[in-house]
């Protein structure tokens, strides 16, 4: 029995489930990255999300239309989560015009308007000064719009990260810091980066409220978030969220994977986020062996159909290809 | 009535200020001391602290939160102090403001201006001194400004903050203090295009900001000689006005470009190369150049003086140009 079976009643069961899906579906749009890119439909950099679903699932569960999302680039868990369909993202990794950003962007740069998705930034830490500044926007307008940044922990050795965490707090910016820890920097322990590895201890010395959260319990993620979330919307400043996670396959296509144990792989995978929620409602009665296959079957089904879009997506015509270095001012 | 350069700047920051609420000031030092070159002197306490606001000392930070607030629905006017400061902003100025709308396929516009002081002579040395805006002139997405007149000081930034992405004003720091007369109605002036700051026969003087009062003078002395000389302000430096280039020279068939940045892999080299591309024909010498001396800018005032642009250098290069005088 796991920490998490206990604690699914029958109220935080469809929440459960929910998450469960949406972790799910993460999980099986990542799988289909990995096999395209095996196919070379899909080129560049490719970054997966496997093992981490459950701090995109948790976190971005508590965000309304108003808000505003930044992540990095593993960022399709993200988009997918936020709203963006699966088909156009992966249009977009086909480098196809029906693609989020016109193929223009791929993997590592999934930009939506529609819902407030600012990307998809392949720059270590390069979306923490955006996300202040888009809080800061928000702040000046009096929106009530909360901003959540992810970045990973490597980010927390570049000067943006301790620019943007003063600024934020200096300012009371309505902007929630999600540190997704997954102990790695594409091959550089935490211990090899950090003199001080305990990240919230290092985020609170900035004056924001941080804390560390289980980032394989998605229940714990969601219930940290909704908090956190509340709290900037109210008004009580930045917060920082450190969600201790890890990251089950290579850091892209082209890591041999030299700079951790296979048993280290191992035990974390003995907290896959998903088996985890899986076999605590399955524990706690909450989820039939139909009700599983039926979540399957729908993530499996939204991959299939994104699948069929973005092959029958078309390229944008070569004569296109200096549109939107500046903006298309229309006739006065 | 009687302005200076840096009056003139203010002017428009009022003045963009008083027309858009959505437009603010951000940067190092822009409030509670008035601006390290006292451009918003006074702002502070017209406007208040949320619409002048002073920053850490935090360039990435600043210029990257300008972006977000830009992309946020704002129009901030973000000042670097230098743009020596400003490599500390590169980042975010190349990787993301100058990258967001066509990363995105067009769907993220940063309707963003970041003004900053550019220049040599005032004897700060080489960490305060160099004129870095040829490198921003390279990067596709952005706009380049130059500001050479109180005209311009006082309207490119009303025109600037009307483009829906990210513009650069380079202020060159001889020019805070020059005074002049403005017209009271000054007001915005057109981004696209290059300037005849005087008109001649015989040979285009090209240059922008910092360097076109030493090219203004450097005409007189040439007259006085019968060589009669063009000068071409560009004001643009990104997208350059290529029309107004291949215009003058067309006409004089000769050209001198003049640019306080370094020679190598210059705007100058750029100026020159297009010349050559597309008016080959119709020169009647090589195109000719002066640039900063190829040093880091050094303080001693005798040093930094022999390493700029400078009248006396302009004018050996027209003569030289020309075949005339000397
Ligand atoms: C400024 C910068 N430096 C280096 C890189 C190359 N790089 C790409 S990902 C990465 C590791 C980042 O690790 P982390 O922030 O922990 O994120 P994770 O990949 O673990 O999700 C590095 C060094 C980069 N993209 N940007
Ligand atoms: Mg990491």
């Amino acid at each position: 029995m796991t920490a998490l079976a206990g604690r699914i009643g029958a109220d935080q069961a469809a929440l459960a489930r929910h998450l469960l899906l949406q972790m799910l579906r993460v999980r099986r749009l990542e799988e289909k990255c990995v096999e395209l890119y095996s196919e070379a439909k899909i080129r560049g950099f490719l970054h997966v999300y496997i093992g981490e679903e459950a701090v995109a699932a948790g976190v971005l569960d508590n965000l309304q239309g108003e808000d505003a999302v930044v992540a990095t680039y593993r960022e399709h868990g993200h988009a997918l989560l936020r709203g963006v369909p699966a088909g156009a993202i992966l249009a977009e990794m086909y480098g196809h015009v029906q693609g989020c950003c016109r193929g223009r962007g791929g993997s590592m740069h999934l930009f939506d308007a529609g819902t407030r998705f600012f990307g998809g930034n392949a720059i270590v830490a390069g979306g923490l000064p955006l996300a202040v500044g888009l809080a800061l926007a928000d702040k000046m307008a009096g929106r009530s719009g909360v901003t959540v940044c992810f970045f990973g922990e490597g980010a927390v050795a570049e000067g943006e990260f301790h620019e943007s965490l003063n600024l934020a707090a200096l300012w009371q910016l309505p902007v929630l810091f999600c540190c997704e820890n997954n102990l790695y920097a594409m091959g550089t322990a935490l211990g090899r980066s950090e003199s001080q590895t305990d990240i919230a201890l290092k985020a609170a010395g900035y004056e924001l409220a941080a804390w560390a959260v289980d980032g394989m319990d998605v229940l714990a993620v969601h219930e940290a978030a909704r908090r956190a979330v509340d709290a900037v919307r109210s008004g009580a400043g930045p917060h920082f969220l450190e969600l201790r996670t890890y990251r089950f396959r290579a850091h892209s296509m082209f890591d041999p994977e030299r700079y951790r144990e296979k048993a280290e792989v191992a035990h974390w995978l003995e907290r896959d986020p998903i088996t985890l929620l899986r076999s605590a409602l399955e524990d706690a009665g909450q989820l039939t062996e139909a009700q599983w296959t039926e979540l399957q079957r729908d993530a499996d089904a939204e991959v299939a159909a994104a699948v069929e879009f973005a092959e029958a997506g078309t390229p944008e015509p070569v004569e296109e290809l200096t549109r939107f270095v500046y903006s298309e001012r229309g006739p006065e | 009535m009687k302005t200076t350069y840096r009056e003139a700047i203010r002017a428009g920051i009022r003045d963009a200020m008083e027309r858009d609420e959505r437009v603010f000031l951000m940067g190092e030092d822009v409030g509670a001391y008035g601006g390290c070159f006292a451009v918003s002197l006074g702002l502070f306490e017209e406007f208040g602290p949320e619409r002048i606001r002073d920053t850490p000392l935090s360039e990435s930070g600043f210029v990257g939160a300008g972006i977000g607030a830009a992309l946020g629905g704002m129009r901030p006017i973000v000042e670097i102090m230098t743009v020596n400061f400003s490599l500390l902003a590169l980042d975010q100025i190349v990787n993301n403001a100058a990258t967001l709308l066509h990363m995105s396929g067009g769907q993220f516009n940063v309707p963003l201006v970041i003004r900053m002081t550019t220049g040599a002579g005032r004897q700060l040395g080489a960490q305060h001194s160099h004129s870095l805006e040829g490198w921003y002139a390279h990067i596709p997405g952005l706009r380049i400004l130059a500001p050479a007149t109180l005209e311009d000081a006082r309207g490119m930034l009303w025109t600037a903050l009307q483009d829906p992405d990210p513009v650069l004003i380079f202020e060159h720091g001889t020019l805070y203090n020059m005074p002049g007369e403005i017209d009271d109605g000054a007001g915005p002036v057109d981004i696209d295009t290059a300037a005849l700051r005087r008109t001649g026969k015989d040979v285009s003087l090209i240059t922008y900001g910092g360097t076109l009062p030493a090219v203004l003078d450097a005409a007189e002395q040439l007259a006085e000689e019968g060589i009669d000389a063009e000068v071409l302000d560009l004001r643009t430096l990104r997208p350059l006005d290529d029309a107004a280039i291949l215009a003058s020279v067309g006409h004089t068939h000769r050209a001198v470009v003049v640019d306080e940045g370094w020679r190598s892999g210059s705007i100058s080299a750029e100026i020159s190369a297009r010349i050559t591309e597309t008016a080959f024909y119709d020169l009647d010498a090589p195109v000719g150049r002066v640039c900063s001396a190829e040093v880091p800018l050094p303080y001693a005032k005798h040093l930094e003086l022999a390493a700029l642009p400078s009248a006396g250098r302009i004018v050996a290069a027209a003569r030289e140009v020309t075949g005339k005088g000397g």
